[in-house]
């Protein structure tokens, strides 16, 4: 589904993604770990190029998305993503949160955007809160809010960005939950996250990066069970 | 007793007090001859050209904005030439127009640029909004700028043309953490009116002057002038606020 080839981003002298190639399958979930600084982040945000890569490709569905001439806003409309700080956007309602992208970008009438909205909110237990202000929630509603918002559109992949390391620990559960969920809908899903837990439970392939390559990556339950690596080892026990 | 009666008993005093002399000098500068008209005429021109120059420097300033924040936000590597060389010409206008003072430019514009030409309160306008225009352009883009990038990212990541997630998501945003700025910018160009005589515009200085020529009193007719400004700016002060309020509803809790 998505086929990254020779994937390197700097910024300035600084080499974050040194020739990174991977490629990841329709329906799967892959987990991305790693220290802080390994390009972890960066390289979720090159695959929707809110990043734009130095040099490599990039092809999503057959499309090269690198490619300039490429519309880059229809990719991203099949590509959802969530943030680590959620960015909902403040001046709006939550409802219309959700149905702003699908009715702008022609998708749905604002009737049908209404709706989904309705469904989807009941689905994330959060349907009283259409008519509120994102200043007025909590972060693990915001962050439940945001994964709907990004659903609205019907995405194909979904892209989470640490979507639980700006929580309180307390609301980590319910954002994994509506995560867990999803996955076992079979949504492809790639997530940067520090949540081992998760990356055991959810994942079907763990990854680990550090200094800007991928390291090791395997099966979850093997990959915490044998960790190959040394650097990996070194992670683990600091981390588990 | 009427103003004019008041007038004549003070005036025929030998000794006039302090209060008892302020009103003769005010009678002078405000009911002799009808001379109250001549200010409210003078109002007529600031309030002119405050809406024109208001009108002119935020069309360049939004202009100029848009042009430089586009300009920083492009995807690197894909520079625009042509965006480039308008960036670069905004960034001459910003620094010339912030560079020099308002005054001297008005001066340039009035008795150099314009020399020959005799509608002053057109050209006095026409640089007092080029000159806000800079301005403007400047509180525009720091608005845009201090606005959290993840509020684009997130626009965009779901689909949003740029100019989409301009108008929906960054601009309202920012507009709103502007106005306090815009607010004061637009008070220093209602007051800045007040230079244009020096080119010749009929504003309510030069009418206040042109009084003076004839009492050789001059406090009264400032005084009026300075009051007349006060109550303008309380005005604009007050719908500021109210618009402020009205757009602070998203931040309730």
């Amino acid at each position: 589904m998505i086929a990254v080839e020779h994937l390197t981003k700097s910024f300035g002298k600084n080499l974050v993604l040194d020739d990174i190639s991977e490629t990841i399958q329709e329906g799967e979930k892959v987990v991305i770990i790693g220290p802080s600084g390994s390009g972890k982040s960066t390289f979720l945000r090159c695959l929707n190029l809110l990043e734009e890569p130095t040099s490599g490709t990039i092809t999503f569905e057959g499309t090269v998305i690198t490619d300039p001439k490429v519309d880059i806003d229809t990719i991203r409309r099949q590509m959802g993503m969530v943030f680590q700080h959620f960015n909902l956007f403040p001046n709006m309602t939550i409802r219309k949160n959700i149905t702003l992208a699908p009715v702008r970008t022609k998708l749905m009438s604002q009737a049908e955007a209404d709706e989904e909205a309705v469904r989807l909110l009941r689905r994330v237990n959060l349907e009283d809160k259409a008519d509120a202000y994102p200043n007025q929630l909590s972060g693990g509603q915001k962050q439940r809010i945001a994964i709907v918002r990004a659903l609205a559109m019907k995405p194909k992949v979904m892209l989470f960005d640490e979507p639980t390391s700006a929580l309180d620990p307390e609301m980590v559960g319910e954002v994994l939950d509506v995560m867990k969920e999803l996955a076992n809908e079979g949504m492809t899903m790639v997530v940067v996250t520090h949540e081992m837990g998760f990356a055991r439970e959810v994942g079907s392939r763990v990854l680990f990066m550090d200094g800007g390559h991928i390291l090791e990556q395997n099966e979850p339950h093997a990959f915490f069970a044998n960790p190959r690596e040394e650097r990996t080892r070194e992670f683990l026990s600091k981390v588990l | 007793m009427g103003f004019t009666q008041l007038y004549e008993t003070f005036s025929a005093l030998e000794h006039p007090g302090f209060w008892q002399n302020a009103y003769i000098q005010f009678y002078n500068a405000w009911f002799y001859k009808d001379r109250w008209t001549m200010y409210f005429d003078g109002l007529l021109t600031t309030l002119e050209v405050t809406v024109m120059a208001l009108a002119l420097g935020v069309v360049l300033g939004v202009v100029v904005a848009m042009i430089r924040t586009a300009h920083d936000q492009q995807r690197l590597g894909k520079r625009n030439p042509f965006l480039s060389v308008v960036n670069f010409l905004c960034r001459i206008y910003v620094t010339v127009i912030r560079g020099t003072p308002m005054m001297v430019q008005l001066l340039i514009m009035g008795l150099v640029i314009f020399a020959s030409n005799r509608n002053k309160t057109l050209i006095g306008a026409l640089s007092l909004g080029i000159n806000s225009g800079a301005y403007v352009a400047e509180i525009i883009r720091g608005g845009l700028m201090s606005l959290d990038p993840g509020q684009m990212e997130a626009g965009r990541s779901l689909g949003l043309g740029y100019f989409d997630t301009m108008r929906f998501i960054v601009i309202p945003q920012a507009f709103k953490a502007i106005l306090p700025a815009l607010g004061n910018e637009f008070i220093t160009l209602l007051k800045d009116t007040s230079l244009i005589n020096v080119i010749g515009g009929k504003e309510i200085v030069y009418f206040a002057k042109a009084i003076i020529t004839n009492t050789y009193q001059p406090m009264m007719p400032y005084l009026i002038t300075a009051v007349m400004y006060l109550i303008m700016v309380l005005i604009f002060t007050w719908l500021q606020s109210k618009l402020e309020r009205r757009l602070r509803q998203s931040d309730r809790r």
